[in-house]
């Protein structure tokens, strides 16, 4: 929610220019506040932390922690510095820029394919050179806040692990930390994993409880305001759905893939069904990535648009401005609550889903007829 | 659409991300936690169990025990009943005892008042006898000169004790 803390610090920059007169408030307001900059400035992410930015003297100061960028390409080698030193795209450091809407524009490159905040390499004049490929394994915020989140639920786990070593919680009655997760942890085994894993539910137990609060901690981490939107980048939703793919055809059994190459259907029905059978195997991950993915990101993106109607409003007109502000709050504290519940509904429902998917692809060929989501 | 399209890097982080939290979560935070769980609901289900069972021997117990009870009241009654019989039947028996003793004991007593009273008349005849030879003596020795008058006085005599 980086964003929603530089919309604050925008409020009051949009009050000292009241002052000025009519016509510049509008420009400069148009100018300074761009909705989509907002939005997709934090659905991306980005090479540092940007809490909010100050102008003093007509120039802006961001207030941002700086990451460690770390590149490798194939003809360079890898480099890695801080962030801090590309200067916010103004200089280019060991052949390499970072892209910014005016260095975009500057350089004439497609908005299709590039956006602020990638890393490009440039050449000894400092224009883009595209012929050098870039893998970019810098950390990013998304990256340092997942470790974070990450970090975190291990600690969380490791914790309450220990109490069970101890007993704590065996004999006496959970306390705490550990009262607090362990209803969630018996519920996942208890209604996720044994319904639709039955008698293998404890060799996949592991996996389906570590998948659900990895993604649970880092939905709920991306709430805090100033965090980075880490659960609805496509990226980390990818790799999930990656992971379950290759459990789901790791514990596929033979008559799963008879399932699929040899329907049992009429054959003039085979040759249409053996396709859809076999692209489901891809659409059923791909679901899984997408739904996580776009429940993330239209849940950051409303809460951000719901804040940006007080300086779209704002902008027109000061006071409308400050007479939409209640009711925008006001939307934006139920969306928070149903982002919570979202978080973990969406951990639920991925777990859920990964575990149907394992279930149908070991179960054995009597209890045939199960639910295909 | 770059919304779209996956950041190779941090896919990549993730995915190294993933596997160090599996891993260790695995290793060092899912046996415990669920091996924990699963050994409390056995403790629970084992103590309901348990608690369940010693609440069937319980009432197994009390309705043994109430059994037991039943059948030492009834014991009581039936003793107390035969007590009573006993004391009934001791006392009858005393009583007819008794009856018969104190029967026997006037029996005895009557005859030995008949034999006393028949030793005591023999006595009294003997005495009586002898009075008579002693006052017959006297008076012989004082009548004697006249023997017809003495055979005739004792002839007499005679006949009156004889009478008696």
């Amino acid at each position: 929610m980086g964003a929603a803390f530089s919309l604050i610090l925008l409020l009051f920059f949009n009050t000292s220019f009241a002052g000025q007169n009519e016509d510049s408030i509008v420009k400069k307001t148009e100018k300074i506040f761009d909705a989509n900059e907002v939005i997709f400035g934090h659905i991306y992410d980005a090479h540092e932390f940007h809490f909010f930015s100050y102008k003093t003297g007509g120039k802006e100061h961001p207030v941002s922690v700086y990451l460690p960028v770390i590149l490798y390409s194939p003809q360079r080698g890898l480099s890695a510095f801080m962030s801090s030193s590309f200067e916010h795209g103004e200089k280019a450091v060991k052949g390499y820029a970072l892209l910014t809407d005016h260095n975009i524009e500057k350089w004439k490159l497609d908005s299709k394919k590039f956006r602020a905040g990638q890393i490009v390499a440039v050449n000894e004049s400092g224009e883009p050179d595209l012929n050098v490929k870039i893998y970019d394994f810098s950390l990013t915020r998304n990256v340092v806040q997942m470790f974070i989140a990450l970090a975190l639920l291990v600690w969380v786990m490791l914790v309450i692990a220990k109490k069970y070593n101890k007993e704590e919680g065996v004999k006496t009655a959970p306390k705490g930390i550990q009262g607090f997760m362990e209803p969630i942890i018996i519920f996942i085994r208890d209604d996720v994993a044994k319904p639709n894993l039955n008698h293998k539910y404890e060799k996949y137990l592991p996996y389906i409880q570590t998948v659900f609060f990895f993604i649970l901690i880092n939905s709920l981490v991306g709430l805090i305001p100033g965090t980075a939107n880490v659960a609805g980048n496509i990226a980390f939703t990818m790799l999930l759905a990656l992971i379950s793919f290759v459990v789901i055809i790791f514990s596929s059994n033979r008559h799963y893939w008879k399932h699929i190459f040899w329907p049992p259907v009429p054959h003039g029905v085979k040759p249409i069904l053996i396709p859809v059978e076999l692209l489901g195997i891809f659409t059923k991950p791909f679901a899984l990535m997408i739904r996580l993915f776009a429940n993330m990101v239209a849940g950051h993106i409303i809460i951000i648009c719901l804040i940006s109607l007080i300086f779209i409003f704002g902008a027109l007109n000061k006071i409308v401005g400050y007479a939409v502000s209640p009711f925008s709050v006001a939307f934006v504290i139920f969306i928070y609550f149903i982002e919570i519940l979202v978080a973990f509904l969406q951990a639920y429902i991925f777990a859920m889903l990964t575990a149907v998917f394992i279930g149908q692809a070991f179960e054995s060929p009597h209890h045939d007829e199960k639910v295909h989501i | 659409m770059n919304l779209l399209m996956p950041a190779f890097g941090l896919l990549i982080w993730t995915l190294v991300a993933f596997l160090v939290v599996y891993f260790i979560l695995k290793k060092f935070a899912w046996p415990a936690i669920i091996g924990g769980l699963k050994k409390r609901e056995e403790n629970i289900a084992g103590s309901l169990a348990t608690a369940e069972k010693v609440k069937a021997e319980m009432a197994q117990m009390k309705s043994e025990n109430e059994a037991l009870l039943a059948k030492a009241r009834e014991e009581r009654a039936q003793m107390l009943k035969e007590a009573r019989e006993t004391k009934d039947k001791i006392i009858n028996e005393a009583k007819d005892q008794a009856k018969l003793e104190a029967n026997k004991i006037i029996l005895d007593a009557q005859a030995a008042i008949n034999t006393q009273k028949m030793a005591a008349i023999t006595e009294v005849k003997n005495q009586i006898g002898n009075l008579v030879i002693e006052v017959s003596e006297k008076v012989l020795r004082r009548e004697l000169s006249d023997k017809k008058a003495q055979e005739e006085h004792v002839k007499s005599l005679v006949n009156e004790v004889k009478l008696n």
